[in-house]
């Protein structure tokens, strides 16, 4: 296969198939380079293709485009009167904190700066600010629950993964829309618990965010398993050991438990940083396609299709995703250098 | 010794207890889904209990004919066979791609690898405008073409790295002996390392369907009739924008049946799950 491959008419004898050892004699014959090349790596990168491919068409060339379009004004609907307004795009949406309402773009355009963009990126900060920690720490403490000896914990946690096998949905964004109304399911608890003057949370601007962020905690599952399985590395001796020392069980958390997880509390912050602030199911369907009561919702994948897709800004939807991506490298850079001080890799494995 | 023994028998029974407690307290909403869709629509709002006064199918019955002249089980099918294609391209294209990196050595690999590990951190909002833009030029917008066709190319590294660690972890003796025993490399792949990398297959289709089932974002941007949509994308419209339907009962009947394969399947693979889970530590 290798051989009929790179090279039909290889003088190779049909001894050596298959294999592109290093010990072959190659130095000697009068192969050119680059079917030797090929002879070696065909058949790694015939596997490779469909990837190398996607990887190619799919994400460095969309990444190259994006950036570019980041730079005009590309509209979907008139993609020929395209112009390039350089750092246009990003001072329309840093714009208002600098007290601009108005610029001039190099194309000779006036731009209007974006009154909205700073209210979706403080509204998606202050959402990934407290749905992360909330989220972890309630993993955190369910995992060490789950860590007992108890018997039939697989059910157990298989319950308590059914939310987050759940929660993406349309499905489950939509009853969380009708249990927070005014009328739903939980003011109906409240009040037969003698509670009054109940808001609509979902359209109240001042709980909007924090029934999607509920949502979000609700949704602990995979966070959960990933402690469970970090919890039952560490070794059962350090306890024992520092019970023997009088260390109490809050002292065994803080001085045992804790640094042994850190390298999991790394990766699970890390990743589920990475996934709230792409967050779209939810908003979306919760805010009704807005950015709900007085943008209270206006979470930046929302906005970002909103620009985008409703407004067909493609151009500015585009910039928009590069200071995503920015704000996501940096704050992921930002932690795992900060992970050196707080992250341990002892002899916890 | 005794007392110990009834100290830690009261302990383990509160834990059980308090674990109960707070699963029950964390499904009640989907319990009451699923109940409420079995209620008259009249019902659904002005009774929070879980034991229905009243019962009826009428909710998945009219819920069922869905909307625009599509029933939902047209959706379902649409979702069904967009993931049995999307699970196809994701065994193929990443084991491939797994296989390579796992096992055959060649010129850039840990360049190619690094690089398959750096795409599997990026947000996906910066290829997604010139995706668009891409897939309309193909004429695919409208289509299923750019929600599967992409499956085919690998573009879920998550797959491609979970495969890698499950194929790293196989024993290479199999490999060098058939290789000895003069089968090629694309022979080892499909008699050896696809059987024996089976639980990571599996592992790869659930998830393949449950994002596929589950995904919103795609089906928004990319299907625009209603014949074409997914369950997912038709519940969205039949809730509507500002969720004036008057319909609730056949929503949350919808929305009750649209979740039933993920539970079935969940319960089916549990092991997969976990494992998928904790090799990768996929979002969610």
């Amino acid at each position: 296969m290798l051989r009929s491959r790179a090279h039909p008419s290889s003088e190779t004898p049909a001894k050596t198939p298959a294999k592109p050892s290093a010990e072959r004699p190659l130095s000697t014959r009068k192969v050119p380079d680059v079917v030797r090349f090929l002879r070696r790596n065909a058949v790694a990168y015939m596997f490779l293709t469909p990837w190398l491919l996607g990887f190619l068409v799919l994400t460095l060339y969309p990444m190259a485009y994006s950036l570019w379009l980041g730079f005009t004004d590309y509209d979907f609907t008139k993609p020929d009167s395209t112009h390039w307004i350089g750092f246009g795009n990003y001072v329309r949406m840093f714009g208002q904190a600098f007290g601009l309402s108005a610029f001039t773009a190099p194309s000779g355009q006036v731009v209007r700066v974006d009154p909205y963009y700073l209210k979706s990126l403080s509204v998606t900060f202050n959402y990934v600010l407290a749905s992360v920690p909330l989220k972890l720490v309630f993993a955190l403490a369910v995992a060490m629950l789950m860590n007992q000896k108890l018997r039939g914990v697989s059910v157990y946690r298989a319950v308590y993964y059914i939310p987050t096998l759940l929660g993406g949905s349309v499905a489950i964004a939509v009853l969380w829309r009708k249990l927070f109304e005014k009328n739903g399911l939980i003011n109906g608890i409240l009040a037969a618990l003698g509670f009054a003057n109940l808001p609509g949370w979902i359209t109240d601007p001042r709980y909007a965010l924090a029934t999607l962020v509920l949502l979000t905690v609700w949704q602990f599952g995979s966070s959960m398993i990933i402690f469970l399985a970090g919890l039952k590395q560490i070794p059962q001796e350090y306890y024992e050991a520092a019970s023997v020392d009088g260390a109490n069980k809050l002292q065994q958390f803080a001085f045992i438990t804790i640094p042994s997880l850190t390298p999991v509390i790394l990766f699970n912050l890390v990743m589920q940083m990475i996934s709230a602030f792409q967050t779209f199911t939810q908003a979306y369907i919760i805010g009704g396609g807005t950015g709900g009561v007085l943008n209270s919702t206006l979470f930046y994948s929302l906005y970002l299709y909103i620009q985008g897709w409703t407004y067909h800004e493609m151009g500015y939807a585009s910039a928009m995703a590069w200071v995503l991506l920015l704000i996501i490298g940096a704050l992921t850079a930002l932690i795992f250098r900060t992970s050196d001080a707080w992250v341990s890799y002892g002899s916890g494995e | 010794m005794s007392d110990v023994k009834a100290k830690t028998a009261v302990r383990l029974g509160l834990s059980h207890l308090f674990i109960i407690a707070l699963g029950l307290a964390m499904l009640y909403p989907i319990v009451w889904m699923v109940v409420s869709s079995f209620k008259p629509n009249n019902m659904i709002f002005s009774d929070t209990g879980l034991i229905p006064k009243a019962l009826t199918l009428e909710n998945y019955i009219t819920g069922w004919k869905g909307y625009a002249g599509t029933s939902f089980g047209r959706f379902f099918l649409n979702s069904l066979a967009m993931c049995a294609v999307a699970i196809a391209g994701n065994l193929i294209s990443c084991s491939m791609a797994a296989y390579a990196f796992a096992r055959l050595k060649f010129a850039g690999r840990s360049l190619w690898f690094a690089v398959m590990m750096a795409t599997l951190m990026l947000p996906g909002h910066v290829t997604l405008v010139p995706r668009y833009i891409l897939f309309n030029r193909f004429g695919w917008v409208g289509s299923y073409l750019p929600i599967v066709a992409p499956k085919f190319l690998a573009t879920d590294a998550f797959f491609v790295f979970l495969l890698v660690q499950f194929i790293r972890s196989l024993p290479k003796d199999l490999d060098e002996a058939a290789i000895i025993d003069g089968c090629s490399q694309v022979g080892v792949f499909l008699r050896i390392i696809v059987p024996l990398a089976q639980p990571a297959m599996v592992t790869t289709a659930l998830f393949t369907f449950l994002w596929t089932w589950d995904d919103f974002f795609n089906h928004l941007l990319y299907l625009t009739r209603p014949e074409t949509f997914t369950v997912s994308r038709a519940l969205r419209t039949f809730v509507g924008d500002a969720g004036a339907v008057s319909n609730w009962g056949g929503a949350l009947a919808m929305s009750t049946l649209s979740v039933v394969p993920c539970f079935i399947l969940f319960f089916a693979l549990q092991k997969y799950f976990v494992q998928g889970i904790a090799t990768t530590g996929i979002k969610g």
